[in-house]
């Protein structure tokens, strides 16, 4: 994320005293962003979201207020999973809006759950969906459509993730737009180098809003001031390590959710960090420091035995959302790695342990979704060096910013004196953009807090 | 580092000499490479000192500038350079071919076939070391922009002829060796580097003489030692023995030996130009040229290796045979430069400073296309680099156990078999995966249905694996799948779980028509806010007046 550009981007101060109203705060945001949307002023807002602020539904009020004002809207996002979340979202608010659902030649190229809406039209033509209210597709496919009019207005989710090339394959379709994202995610990423248009304003690479913003340096920047996800043990360490200058508050207060087991502890690590978890929010389960290779057996072992133990316990969750206590099943589990032979790794070990139906992913995948608990292989767990790759703020910044309620990490010993070996040597690139914080000083940072809740655990 | 290679490395370090990472070679070697070994003057970017260029591994033309900050010695040596590439690549310009290639027409907007040349082979060119491919950018970026006195009259300081016309090819070579796979401009590291694997660091690896040493070490010495000994080793006068390949000079060399030879030129130079007299300036001008003459004897005694190390490394790719997927790279290869070639011919601008929008996205794309064809490639034409993706996940071989006959359910039901596989691999296989096998050199897909023996991914007995797969493409219209379409029972075949094809990306606008998120047309400010354009020069601010 960047340093604020505009006054906009500067959080109001709350005056001393007064009780912080997250809802109040929220719209107020929300009111501002479609004023500026439905306004004529400018042909651009951006609004930085953080992890769980609301962006979705942010975007599904927008598209209500765009079509009910009459403007024909082209929503842009980047994955079909995303497409056909916002597809259904937006049925499931409005069901007479008439939406199109652009899609693939592939097989199966969307979600089957859309047949069932009555007033959403698929097509893998355009043309076959011009006329309807909205028509949402992923950033890939509406590259390839031409030959259609250009629509008044356009969304565009998840921009920050967008890299700035396909920006330019779809601008050409919308007149104006609002673009949505959250700035301290993962980068969108070349697997080729492309040093050569560093520092250049239309980077190819680079993120689309970079891009945007270095051509349209007045467009109006909103925020999203508070997260409904994480709780309100998360969000300040959340929001220092990885938004420094744009914070955000938890929606909800200590207290007002809780974390619960029906058996209690058998005292093995697991367990205890588990329970330092479900206290605090946050616990770190810290095995013997050790080089390891990346499917470090032992590391993905106690990632497999804390879910396990996660579930054995019967943990129950209490949230506004529910009147009592809700069962943390498996699928409201996440274990999120750096790598998918981690990814791979983990999911044997769970396979092994008979656990079945928690969502394993990388960090790239895990982008956008929201568990009651996570457990984390820390991507510097067992390296021998620290690279870009394993130091990137957005991978930690996804990976710790998934939970509503708990957050494990598992990791060996170390982490503290690997960052003091490999500072970040990344070279300076003329007219780039420095980005805040970078992911060393979110390591430390993280790591500082997390070692406040450590349980040392020899397998 | 995959940890195929990682296990490669460790194997060359144990035992002292490096092993392969193939067995067959991943790129072309033309028949008559021209082989260009540059040097620069320390501190003076984009200096030429010298260079050894040519076809000849025995015949090396050597080309000095015995005061590299001259630019009139400079533009003498790129001329001299011009002379030397030119005629080289002009000898493959007009050999061509009839080809076809499908343009959009102006007029109907359709796509339609087009009958064009296409050179039938392209000349390549090899430096030692990838910062040798960093200065042909750098040459080619001063020389592209420069003015011939034919061009243009009135230019204060015309270059020589042809010049500008080398800048442009060789920045057109210098934007082709970013293309993965691509063989016009090669370096001899990288190629050895891909092929074999030593018991160093890819830092060191950088260094030509220590790599070769670990491939190929002379006598009785083993691959470490060879390579260290040419990385440290002096003479007596504190040279060392095996100079860098370049473009950059050893301190040594430059302080002890370069710098008092281009002293002594400098002075008779200045004597020349002070003598009064015939028979003074005659002894004078001996002078002078003996002393050209010590540098260029000097500059040769450190790029001679440099020069044989790149035909050695040369040598020991050639063993390998080539790559069946060679062709179809080197065959893109031939349009790149055919390409550039009509350019040329049509007299268009040298390529301009920064590339715009449109033009930045569309080579990124290309090379992201590329890099997945190539690996897809290797992997396919090479069993050792397939080991590589099969141990990480990313492919597996197996032997067909069992074909079912099964058919889609749509009203047209088409053949959709199961094929049962035995495999010793572990692939990250979920649920629906697509894998792909090469099929008569296309691929034909499947998606992975169950694990027949170990439903919870656990291994069966001696650790293999029963999957079942369903064919879904390739197998013809007909109710009955085409011959030989579906594998045999007792087949043992290879599977990716990568695409072996890429899908072109999307069609970006033209430039002229860049949208207003991406600084609108060229030439036009942005839509919004002050928009300074991003190639505007630094404001100035009070140190540029110190």
């Amino acid at each position: 994320m960047t340093a604020p550009a505009t006054p906009d981007a500067v959080p109001r101060p709350v005056p001393v005293g007064a009780p912080f109203d997250p809802g109040a705060a929220a719209a107020r945001a929300t009111d501002a962003i479609l004023r500026d949307t439905l306004g004529a002023a400018h042909r651009g807002v951006v609004v930085d979201s953080p992890p769980g602020a609301g962006k979705s539904t942010l975007v599904v009020r927008a598209a209500r207020e765009l079509a009910a004002a009459g403007r024909p809207l082209m929503v842009v996002a980047q994955t079909n999973a995303q497409v056909d979340d916002l597809v259904a979202r937006l049925a499931e608010k409005e069901p007479e809006l008439p939406v199109g659902r652009l899609h693939s030649n592939d097989p199966d190229p969307y979600d089957r759950a859309l047949d069932e809406l009555p007033n959403v039209r698929k097509s893998a033509k355009a043309a076959e969906l011009a006329g309807l209210d909205v028509v949402i597709s992923t950033a890939a496919k509406w590259a390839h459509v031409q030959g259609v009019e250009p629509w008044r207005h356009a969304i565009v989710d998840e921009a920050y993730q967008m890299r700035s090339d396909a920006l330019l394959a779809v601008a050409g379709l919308f007149e104006r737009a609002l673009f949505v994202g959250d700035p301290g995610q993962l980068d969108p990423f070349s697997v080729v180098g492309a040093d050569q248009w560093a520092g250049l304003s239309y980077d190819p690479s680079a993120s689309a809003v970079s891009t945007l913003l270095a051509h349209n340096p007045g467009l109006p920047q909103h925020r999203l001031p508070v997260s409904w996800r994480l709780p309100a043990s998360a969000a300040p360490l959340v929001s220092a390590a990885f938004y420094p200058y744009t914070p955000f508050r938890s929606g909800t207060d200590h207290g007002d959710r809780r974390l619960t087991f029906r058996v209690a502890s058998d005292g093995s690590g697991p367990d205890r960090v588990l329970d330092e978890a479900a206290e605090s929010g946050w616990g770190l389960l810290e095995l013997p420091a050790r080089r390891t290779p990346r499917t470090d057996p032992e590391a993905v072992r106690a990632v497999a035995l804390v879910v396990r133990r996660l579930l054995d316990r019967g943990g129950a969750a209490v949230s506004e959302r529910a009147p009592g206590a809700v069962p943390v099943t498996a699928d409201r589990i996440a274990v999120g790695t750096a790598h998918r032979d981690q990814v791979a790794a983990v999911r044997a070990a769970l396979a092994e342990l008979g656990v079945a139906g928690v969502a394993v992913d990388t960090a790239n995948r895990l982008q956008g979704r929201e568990f009651d608990v996570t457990v984390m292989l820390h991507p510097l767990s067992g390296r021998p060096d620290a690279t870009a790759f394993h130091l990137e703020t957005g991978r930690l910044c996804v990976l710790a910013s998934r939970h509503r309620h708990a957050c494990v990490v598992v990791c060996r010993a170390g982490v503290a004196e690997l960052l003091d070996e490999h500072p970040s040597t990344e070279p300076v690139q003329l007219g780039v953009t420095v980005k805040f914080p970078d992911g060393w000083e979110a390591m430390q940072s993280t790591w500082e807090r997390w070692s406040n809740h450590r349980v040392s655990w020899r397998p | 580092m995959s940890l195929i290679s990682t296990l490669a490395r460790l194997e060359a370090m144990a035992s002292g000499q490096a092993g392969p990472l193939a067995t067959v070679r991943h790129r072309r070697i033309s028949d008559r490479p021209l082989v260009l070994v540059p040097l620069t003057t320390a501190g003076e970017a984009g200096a030429p000192l010298g260079a050894l260029v040519g076809t000849d591994r025995d015949a090396p033309r050597l080309l000095t500038v015995a005061q590299p900050r001259d630019r009139d010695l400079r533009f003498t040596f790129l001329a001299e350079l011009a002379e030397a590439v030119l005629p080289y690549l002009d000898a493959y310009a007009d050999v061509v071919e009839p080809a076809e290639r499908s343009e959009t027409d102006p007029e109907t907007g359709k796509r339609v076939k087009a009958e064009v040349e296409l050179c039938v082979d392209a000349p390549q060119i090899i430096v030692p070391s990838r910062p040798g491919i960093d200065f042909v950018r750098l040459l080619g970026r001063s020389m592209r922009f420069r003015r011939t006195a034919e061009e243009d009259p009135d230019t204060p300081y015309p270059a020589p002829p042809r010049v500008p016309l080398l800048g442009r090819w060789l920045t057109h070579y210098g934007e082709r060796a970013r293309v993965p796979g691509s063989s016009l401009l090669l370096a001899a590291t990288d190629l050895l580097n891909r092929h074999w694997a030593t018991g160093q660091s890819s830092l060191e690896d950088q260094h030509l003489g220590a790599l070769l040493a670990w491939i190929d070490p002379p006598g009785e010495l083993s691959g470490a030692e060879a390579a260290s000994r040419a990385e440290v080793e002096r003479d007596r006068g504190g040279q060392l023995v095996c100079p860098p390949a370049g473009p950059a000079t050893d301190p040594a060399f430059d302080n002890k030996l370069l710098a008092p030879a281009v002293e002594r030129y400098d002075r008779a130079r200045q004597e020349l130009a002070a003598a009064e007299d015939g028979p003074d300036a005659d002894e004078r001008l001996a002078r002078l040229t003996a002393a050209e003459r010590d540098i260029r004897a000097l500059l040769h005694g450190v790029m001679r290796p440099a020069w044989d190390a790149v035909w050695h490394g040369l040598d020991l790719l050639r063993e390998l045979p080539e790559g069946a997927r060679v062709e179809e790279r080197w065959t893109r290869d031939r349009w790149s430069f055919t390409g550039h070639r009509d350019r040329v011919r049509a007299g268009e601008p040298p390529q301009p400073r920064r590339d715009d929008a449109v033009t930045a996205a569309q080579k990124l794309a290309t090379r992201e296309t590329a890099q997945a064809q190539l690996d897809a490639a290797e992997a396919l034409d090479d069993p050792l680099v397939l080991a590589g993706r099969r141990l990480s996940g990313e492919a597996f071989v197996g032997e067909v156990t069992e074909v079912v006959m099964a058919y889609s359910e749509s009203k047209r039901p088409s053949p959709r078999p199961l094929v049962t596989v035995r495999t010793d691999d572990r692939p990250y296989l979920g649920e629906r995966t697509k894998v792909f096998r090469s099929l008569d050199g296309r691929p034909q897909s499947a998606e992975f249905v169950r694990y027949e023996n170990a439903p919870d991914g656990d291994d069966g007995e001696d650790g293999e694996r029963v999957l079942v797969l369903r064919l879904t493409d390739r197998m013809g219209r007909a109710k009955e799948p085409a011959p030989g379409s579906v594998p045999d029972k007792g087949d043992r075949i290879a599977w990716t779980l990568f695409e072996h094809d890429q899908r072109g990306g999307p069609k970006l606008p033209d430039p002229e028509e860049a949208p207003w998120t991406h600084g609108g047309p060229p030439g036009t400010a942005g839509a919004e806010g002050t928009a300074a354009p991003a190639h505007a020069p630094d404001p100035v601010t009070e140190e540029d007046f110190l």
